[in-house]
């Protein structure tokens, strides 16, 4: 499968699949949120589970687990990460 | 005597009415950490809520004795950080800069210790009378996550307690260690954050246009960081406090 | 000091902090969150040892609580099992409770009596007041006592940010947010705590939207309603077994109802008054924590003890001496009740009920749970009830005043539907701070009430099925 990866995002990631954030390309208070919670460019994030219908999606991030919607996480980037957990 | 009229009239525009003798507690953390079990095993049923003055936000406040004194327990907005985005976050911060706390104590979720940290050293950036309480240990063994008080205490240099709130673990302990800090003199000198070398020259290039500037309870270096964060509501929380004691 | 050398100062600062910014590309207040997290990680890294990483538990709850397959059949199934639990619960102490206010209320009769005291006394004091107050307490407490708990418990396990998470794209579908699914499931317990808890949503738009739909959500002064008339008209002829499943079936149908006109009322929000786009979602999915369950049963009994004996005297012993006073005060040949009952009948008539339904409806402003007694003393104001809770005389009563199954299914959708009680619309103006939002909190539940129950009534006589 292709995906360019420069165009990667915390969407694409399948469940049970990790990522490192490369940019968070949010504004507002969202933006300031997302960094609180400490999705930081250099974050490890996995992707749990997604909701029944695909969305919103559920990401464990430094011990805990966040919920986000699709829409938002397509904006925030990643670079995928080998997964080592299984 | 003209500071404890300050004091007074500085809590009481937060809606704390404490007796002179009582001594005031702030309750800090992020949601979802047990925040509101420590808060009842402090002060059992003697609690009440209520909002914060002008504002439909939360405020529980509660009262427990130890030691002969008697604590006042403020309950803040649950938080992820005190960089007031929200109002629950101004609120919180607002309260810890100019409500006059005898002591803050933050509560941490012992499961995820790394994001709750981040609460911590910007409470500890403010005050030093803080008392660290890891709260959910007992969930964190269950897990497999071992937390070293000890380290944890000399890395942040303030005291630090282990806590299962849900089954009164370490809440002796908790009481101890507010006590210490609330009511003896000694001032501890707690953790700074280290920042980056960019972040440093802008503080130090901001701190010395402060230098003149007054700044009420609040250290410059802190100041300077929250002016370049970009979050000029700070402004107002100063006005307001010298607009209080001024009159 | 003066304040304004003070605000020039501050103001000559934030200019130089904007030039630094500036300078910096505006990365200054990511670098500040960066380096705290930097901070963070080093001091974690040092005092926090991992055995194990596990997340056994939670991992195996979640995969069947927020799958495609089997999260909202889960949902349901909770709800419906928690409704099974509480009307299964609440028969015996109900029963027991109306043995013994029965016998009181003999009891004061043979006093008053023997003492000498006017009738009228008798009848406010007695049959108004007490009985009021007794079948509040008879009919409503023991499902409220049981049910408040069941659903501490899901809220203490940490299940309820779950259905926030599976209900979250048809929340934002409707133009809502999520955590609307977390205001809606306190509004189970009181709809007034409801509306206070949509503080968790950020957006004012949502915030509004979730104030003005949670009244979609039955409260615990209403499901005893839906419970009481669900058994009696839908379950009743069912063998003894399966009456509770069945009542308990019809409850969270009426609940699954509510939750569908919640959205579909969202819906039509976010296209007309509260125009706007769904803005982002930030949710915690804590993990599930094992609840104490003694403390918890514990408290929230005696919490909800004391809260419905507290509306009781203080709601439905007053309405108990007034309804009394109505229905016993004659004007020419009719009592006041039966006039304003004959005022109303022409409206409830057109949505399946009957004037005294909605004269109890209007009644019950101040609280719910009054609704039923008050009804039932205005249908028995010339005769007495022996048996504040037994359902066959409850049938009975129904039946002799003209109720079919319509009547029912009517009574119930106007129970899920209609305006919030007073204290609902006094938190509405606190939180709200504003006129305009809690006229509408009142209306858009009367008009929806009103035009369902209009369109089944129509809908049922046309195709003659009554």
């Amino acid at each position: 499968m292709e995906i360019g990866l420069a165009n990667l995002s915390l969407a694409d990631l399948p469940a049970g699949s990790a990522g490192c954030i490369t940019s968070v390309e949010v504004g507002g208070l969202l933006r300031r949120r997302i960094m609180d919670l400490g999705m930081l460019p250099g974050t490890q994030v996995r992707c749990v589970r997604k909701a029944p219908w695909g969305d919103p999606v559920a990401l464990q991030v430094r011990g805990s687990i966040i919920a986000l919607r699709a829409e938002d996480l397509r904006k925030i980037k990643i670079s995928p990460i080998i997964n080592r957990e299984g | 005597m003209n500071a404890q009229i300050n004091k007074q009239v500085l809590r009481e525009h937060f809606g704390i009415h404490a007796r002179p003798e009582q001594v005031v507690v702030a309750l800090a953390g992020n949601p979802n950490v047990g925040k509101s079990t420590v808060f009842n095993s402090l002060t059992g049923l003697r609690q009440h809520t209520g909002n914060w003055p002008g504002k439909t936000v939360d405020n529980a406040q509660g009262v427990f004795s130890y030691r002969q004194t008697s604590f006042l327990l403020v309950d803040l907005p649950g938080t992820y950080s005190l960089l007031a985005h929200t109002i629950e976050e101004q609120i919180a911060r607002d309260f810890i800069c100019f409500g006059h706390p005898d002591a803050t104590l933050v509560v941490l979720d012992a499961t995820c210790l790394e994001r709750n940290l981040n609460l911590a050293l910007q409470v500890l950036e403010i005050t030093p009378r803080v008392v660290i309480c890891v709260n959910l240990m007992d969930e964190a063994r269950k897990r497999g996550i071992i937390i070293d008080v000890k380290t944890l205490e000399k890395e942040l240099r303030v005291p630090v307690v282990g806590t299962a709130a849900r089954i009164g673990e370490g809440i002796e302990d908790l009481k101890e260690a507010l006590w210490q800090v609330a009511t003896q003199s000694t001032h501890a000198e707690p953790a700074q954050v280290r920042y980056s070398l960019e972040v440093e020259e802008a503080i130090r290039e901001l701190s010395s246009a402060l230098d003149a500037v007054p700044t009420g309870p609040l250290n410059r270096r802190w100041l300077a960081l929250r002016l370049l964060d970009g979050n000029p509501s700070i402004l107002a929380g100063i006005n307001t406090y010298f607009e209080l004691i001024s009159n | 000091m003066s304040l304004v050398y003070t605000q020039s100062w501050l103001d000559k600062a934030s200019n130089k902090a904007e030039e630094i910014r500036q300078r910096y590309d505006n990365r200054i207040a990511d670098l500040i969150v960066k380096d705290l997290y930097a901070n963070a990680e080093e001091i974690a890294r040092k005092a926090v040892v991992f055995r194990r990483r596990s997340r056994g538990w939670d991992k195996k709850l979640d995969d069947i609580l927020t799958s495609r397959r089997f999260g909202y059949p889960v949902m349901v199934a909770l709800l419906g099992a928690v409704f099974w639990l509480t009307i299964v619960g609440a028969n015996y102490p109900s029963d027991l409770l109306a043995l013994l206010f029965s016998r009181l209320q003999e009891k004061l009769t043979w006093f008053f009596s023997a003492t000498g005291l006017p009738d009228w006394f008798h009848g406010v004091m007695v049959l108004g007041l007490f009985a009021g107050l007794a079948s509040v307490v008879a009919v409503m407490l023991p499902p409220m006592a049981i049910f408040f708990p069941l659903f501490t418990l899901l809220e203490d396990l940490g299940y309820l940010p779950r259905v926030a998470f599976n209900l979250d794209h048809i929340f934002k579908r409707c133009g809502a947010c999520g955590k609307q699914a977390l205001t809606m499931c306190m509004g189970f317990g009181c709809n007034a705590a409801g509306v206070v808890s949509c503080r968790i949503i950020d957006s004012p738009r949502e915030r509004i939207m979730a104030i003005l739909t949670n009244n979609f959500v039955p409260c615990n002064g209403r499901f005893p309603i839906l419970i009481a008339i669900g058994t009696v008209f839908f379950a009743g002829t069912l063998p003894y077994g399966l009456q509770s499943a069945a009542a308990a079936g019809v409850v969270t149908a009426m609940v699954v109802l509510g939750v569908l006109l919640t959205f579909g009322v969202s819906w039509l929000l976010s296209q007309t008054i509260l125009r706007g786009e769904p803005s982002s979602m930030v949710l915690e999915l804590p993990p599930y924590r094992m609840p104490q369950l003694l403390p918890v049963i514990y408290r929230s009994i005696i919490d909800r003890t004391v809260f419905v004996l507290r509306r009781a005297v203080i709601m439905a012993a007053p309405a108990g001496a007034l309804t009394w006073v109505l229905a016993n005060t004659h004007i020419g040949d009719f009592s006041i009740l039966a006039h304003i009952a004959t005022l109303l009948q022409p409206l409830g008539q057109m949505i399946g009920l009957d004037g005294f339904i909605l004269l109890a409806f209007v009644l019950g402003l101040p609280a719910n749970e009054i609704v039923i007694p008050i009804l039932l003393m205005m249908y028995l104001s010339t005769g007495r009830m022996v048996d504040f809770a037994s359902l066959e005389e409850l049938r009975q009563v129904l039946i002799n005043n003209g109720w079919t199954w319509l009547t029912a299914v009517n009574m119930m959708l106007f129970t899920l539907l209609h305006w919030p009680c007073t204290t609902t619309l006094l938190t509405v103006y606190k939180e709200s701070g504003s006129k305009k939002w809690t006229a509408m909190a009142f209306l858009i539940p009367t008009v929806t009430a009103f035009l369902v129950c209009f369109m089944v009534t129509q809908a049922v006589r046309l195709l003659g099925l009554v």
